[in-house]
Parts: C-alpha cells; structure tokens; sequence
C-alpha cells in the first residue's frame, strides 16, 4: 500500500543515489573548503546527509510499522 | 625503506598482536552458548550479537587492511578516479536497509547460515544454490590473499622480512607467524574471536586516522598547499602512457567510470559471504536497521583516508609500489611509537577480516557442498568440525597463494572475484523479493555474467599488464567506459528475464518454495523465529 510515509522512505533512499551517480554535478574544483577541492568535500558531505537520510528512513519505518501493527490489532508485523 | 628495522615502531607493533592474540583465544569464552559444537554457534557466533558488535563486525568486513593500503595507494597514483570507494560506500547503506532486514527474517526462519542456502529454500534448486556457493567461495580467497598482502606491506616498511636478499624463509617467517597465530584463535573460537579483535582494530584506525588527518596536514603546511603539490604531480606525463598520471577531478569520460564503479561496487559488497555472515550474527532485525544509521561513520573514515594519498604525493613519499605509499607516509610523518600504533591498526585490520571471510567460506564449503553432496546426514557436530578444518585450509591456500605468486596475481583475482560475486545478486536479492524468476534462467543468467565478466576483463590491457590491466571497458551499445561487473550484470538480468519466460512457457518444473510470503518479515520473538541464546547471557557489553 502507497502511503506518503512511505513515499518519503522511498525518496530519503534513493537520494543518495541520484546524488551521487551524478558525477557531472560535482566534477569541479571550485568552491573550495579549506583547500579541499569542491569534488572531495562535497561526497563527504553526502555521508553526513546520506546518514541523516537513513536515519529519517528508518525512524519513519519504524512509526509505519506500529501505525500498521496497531490498526491489525497487533496480529502480525 | 628497508634501511635497517625501526625497532620502537616493532615493539609498539607486536605489543598490540599479542594483545589481540590473547583476546583471540579468550574469546571462546565470550557469550558462550550451552551447545558449542553448532555451526550456529561456531560460525555465527550463536546469532547473538547486538547493535554495536554487529557494528565491528561489518566495519572489519567493509574496511579491511587491503583498503586501508589499496584506496589511498589509488589516490597516490591516479588522483579523483580512486576516490569512488566513498560514493560507493554511501550507495551501500540504503541498499543494505531494503533487502538485509528480509534475509535475517527468512534465515533466522528457516536456519540458513549462508545466501546459498537461502536459494536452495526458495527455489528448490541445488544447482544454483552451488552456482551461488562456488562463486561465493573463489571470491573470498583472493580476498584473503590481499589481507596478506596488506600486512606484508606493513612489515616490509618496518624493515622486517623485506629485503630482497634474505632468504624466502627468514623473510616470509612473520608473515607465517601472523597467519598461524590467526588460524588457531579462528579454529577455536569461531567468530567471536573477530568479533572481540574489530574493538581493538576499530580504535586504533579511528585514532590514528584522526591523529593523520589533523598532524600531517600541519606539518605539510595546509590542505592548499596539498592540493597544490598534487594537482602538479599529477600533470606530470607518465613516460609509459604519455597521457597525464592524473587529475584532481574525474574528466568527462571518467565520470561513466567512477559511477558504474561505485554503483556496482556497491552492490556486490553485500553478496560476499562474509558481510551476510556478519549480518546473520547480530540479534534481530532492528539491528540491521538501526545499523545502516551508524555504519556511515566507516565512510567518514575512508574519505578521510583516501586524502591521505593527496599527503603521500605531497610529503614526496617515493616508492615504486604504490601499495607502500600510505604505511610509508606514516613512517616518514609519524614518530616512531605512533608509527608502530599505526602500522598495528594495519596489521590487525588485516586478521579480523581475513578470519571473518575464511569463516564465510568455510561455512559455504559445510552447507552447501559437503551437506548437499557429499554427506547429506551430516551432524551439526560434524559440520562445525568440517567448517573449523575448512576455514584452515583456506587461509594455507590463501597464504600459498601469496607467497608463490606474483602480487598482481592477487589483485587480478580480487578484481575479478568482485565481477563474479555481483553475479549472484539476481539469485539472492531478486529471491528476496520475489519468486517470478526461474530457478533454471537465474542459472543461466548466471553463466552468462561469469562468462561475458571473465573474457571481458581478461582483455583489459595496461601499460604493465596484457590482461586483467583494469575492471572498466567499454560497455556495448553505450560507447562509455563502465565498470565490467555491472554490465555483466545487465546482461546477467536481461538474459534471466527472458530465459524466464521461455521456461514459463515450456512449463519447467518450479521446484519448491519452502518459504512463505510471512518469513521475509518475522522479527525475534516471533512464532518459529529461533533466538539461540537467551537474552540474560547477552546483556554484557553493549
């Protein structure tokens, strides 16, 4: 079933990979952050962001899942 | 290099071996179940394992002494290109939260230690379920071969067993030390004894890695200064490709490159034997979850680690080997007792994974070979024996391997067992979430990616190499250099899907589903959902 929680899971994980397997999008030097250049410090960026996407997704799962398990009464999970 | 032994840097260095020694054998003790003769027990660590040791445990799977020497020695050598290590662990995460949990479920179910035993359940077929176990297996050694690899590195810059000169026996005399050392604890204690070591690695590598990251940078004045020395050592012209060594930045025609690398990198890391055996270990399935948010933390370490090879160039460190480079650097930065610190978190990042994996293999060698086709009424005391043996003589092959063959012989195989194991992804993601593909096509598909992967990357050619000279080709139809491993896993699909349809439509037995649809997402505590060790034992350290 399509629920918008769900839909927010679902982006919060594929994020990382559009971001990422863009390569075009942060194949440059510039801005740099204390002399790092804008390629190296940005995809670090996104192990922090990719974290708190993860985190998102599985806090939002985990309030799916008892939404779910209380409207069944408890029977299954 | 090789100029005399750094003796404080040794001292340092066997002090935390044999800390990590007696911690080995000690382990057994750990969390001891009532029944020690279980392949569950001995090969799982009874299933019992919590957030945090489940966290070590896969951080000693993901980042390996191989790593720690191989990604910043990318870096050294050809700059942004070998930096994709980092997207591709970010890649792996949401990966591991969509199919990992749906595996413990149905393993825990139904008992299975290894993927191939979650194939053969679902599709009734011991065929595939070889096909999955065999690939698995020629995967992981070279695998172990490269730890080896790693420590050999270490010691070679600490002066010890190195020189050219000495004889095979004298030289290779530490190496053997380390691995007879390893095979003991694993024999005795199965997988506690890495799961108890990853603490003592994990601290190391996060402080040396912090130390690295603030020290070197200081004394090399500035990551400006850095980059700058790299961005001009990589202009340079190599005399043996006449293109330029490098770039900061991946060109356009590298960027196909760097992301097939990373997505197919990303993809295959969870078919190795030895991540699912680190994932089945832990407790429940909010483990894993809960897991995927604080295993990031790795990826943090590894892109700060990677930087370290823009430092080596930097710091003007000159080896011929670029596998040297990092172990190298820190001897020329470090002082000598922080060296040794150093060149321990390399050297115990070895052990643990290689003792996870040659547990990974030994497990897939007892269940899926030995039990299914050998001797099918197999006692669970029987099993962990053959498992225990196993596990040895596949740390004598890796060792043989090494110490026989040429170094580059290790990395090809490592490269192409990367292109292998991907291919079993179809068979074992694609089970977990459906049952519409046949037993017979995912064979089939199968065979095609081993085949297409193999002869495509043994006609890479380098400047160095005739054959196996890199993982990426051009990939049909595209005209884009990509990463061989996922075009052979397009193919692997597409060939599966229609084979699928021919097999429907000629009505091919299914073979049967042991599973039910309610398997994939049981949680500890329910119906039929074993918990080896009681709760009150487990309560110890996490």
């Amino acid at each position: 079933m399509v629920t918008p929680t769900r839909v927010v899971i679902a982006l919060c994980l594929v994020a990382p990979f559009v971001a990422m397997l863009w390569v075009g999008s942060y194949a440059k030097t510039d801005p740099q952050f204390i002399g790092i250049p804008f390629f190296y410090w940005y995809q670090m960026l996104w192990v922090l962001l990719s974290t708190v996407l993860t985190m998102t997704a599985y806090k939002l799962w985990q309030r799916d899942q008892r939404a779910r398990s209380a409207s069944k009464g408890g029977a299954s999970r | 290099m090789n100029d005399g032994v750094n003796g404080v840097a040794l001292a340092v260095f066997i002090f935390f071996f044999l800390l990590v020694t007696a911690m080995g054998f000690l382990a057994a003790r750990w969390r001891k179940a009532e029944n020690e003769h279980s392949l569950d027990e001995w090969g799982l660590g009874g299933r019992s394992f919590g957030t945090w040791v489940t966290w070590f445990l896969l951080g000693g799977d993901l980042y390996t002494a191989y790593t720690f020497v191989a990604v910043p020695a990318a870096i050294y050598a050809a700059g942004a290109a070998g930096f994709f290590a980092v997207p591709y662990t970010i890649l792996v995460y949401p990966l591991i939260f969509t199919f990992l949990p749906r595996l413990w479920s149905v393993s825990h179910k139904h008992g299975y230690v290894t993927t191939s035993d979650f194939v053969r359940g679902r599709f009734g077929s011991k065929g595939l379920s070889l096909a999955v176990a065999v690939t698995g297996i020629l995967a992981t050694m070279p695998y172990i071969a490269l730890q080896l690899v790693g420590i050999q590195a270490v010691l070679d810059v600490m002066g010890v067993g190195g020189g050219e000169n000495t004889n095979w026996f004298v030289k290779d005399l530490p190496l053997l030390i380390a691995f007879g050392v390893l095979a003991a604890y694993t024999y005795s204690s199965g997988l506690r004894a890495p799961a108890l070591i990853a603490f003592v690695k994990d601290t190391l590598i996060y402080i040396v890695i912090a130390v690295a990251i603030i020290y070197i940078p200081i004394k090399l004045g500035g990551f400006d200064e850095i980059f700058a020395k790299a961005s001009e050592a990589y202009s340079q012209t190599n005399p043996a490709t006449g293109a330029p060594r490098g770039a900061l930045v991946p060109s356009e025609a590298g960027q196909w490159t760097y992301a097939t690398l990373a997505l197919g990198s990303a993809l295959a890391l969870f078919m190795y034997p030895h991540s699912i055996t680190a994932t089945l270990s832990s407790r429940s399935r909010e483990v894993i979850r809960r897991n995927t948010t604080i295993l990031p933390l790795y990826s943090l370490m590894l892109g700060l680690l990677a930087l370290l090879g823009f430092m080596a160039i930097a710091a003007g460190v000159k080896v011929s080997n670029g596998q040297l480079a990092i172990p190298q650097l820190f001897e020329d930065m470090f002082p000598d007792w922080f060296a040794g610190v150093a060149f321990a978190a390399i050297g115990i990042g070895a052990l643990v994974p290689a003792a996870i994996m040659s547990i990974a293999a030994a497990n897939l060698f007892t269940r899926n070979i030995y039990k299914d086709f050998i001797k099918p009424d197999a006692t669970p005391k029987q099993e962990t024996q053959v498992s225990k043996i196993v596990s040895l003589l596949v740390k004598v092959g890796a060792l043989v391997f090494v110490l026989t063959m040429d170094k580059t012989v290790a990395i090809n195989f490592q490269l192409l067992g990367g292109i292998w194991i991907l291919q079993t992804f179809p068979a074992l993601v694609g089970g977990l979430f459906t049952r519409w593909f046949h037993r017979w096509a995912l064979i089939g598909g199968w065979a095609v990616g081993m085949i297409y992967g193999t002869v495509a990357a043994y006609g890479v050619a380098s400047p160095t190499q005739k054959h196996f000279g890199g993982s990426s080709k051009e990939i049909p139809g595209i005209g884009e250099i990509g990463y061989i491993g996922l075009t052979a896993f397009v193919l692997n699909v597409l060939v599966t899907v229609v084979l699928t349809f021919v097999f429907r439509a000629v009505k091919a037995p299914e073979g049967v589903d042991e599973t039910r649809p309610q398997d994939y997402t049981a949680d500890a505590g329910d119906a039929g959902v074993q918990v080896e060790l009681p709760p009150a034992t487990a309560g110890s350290s996490h």
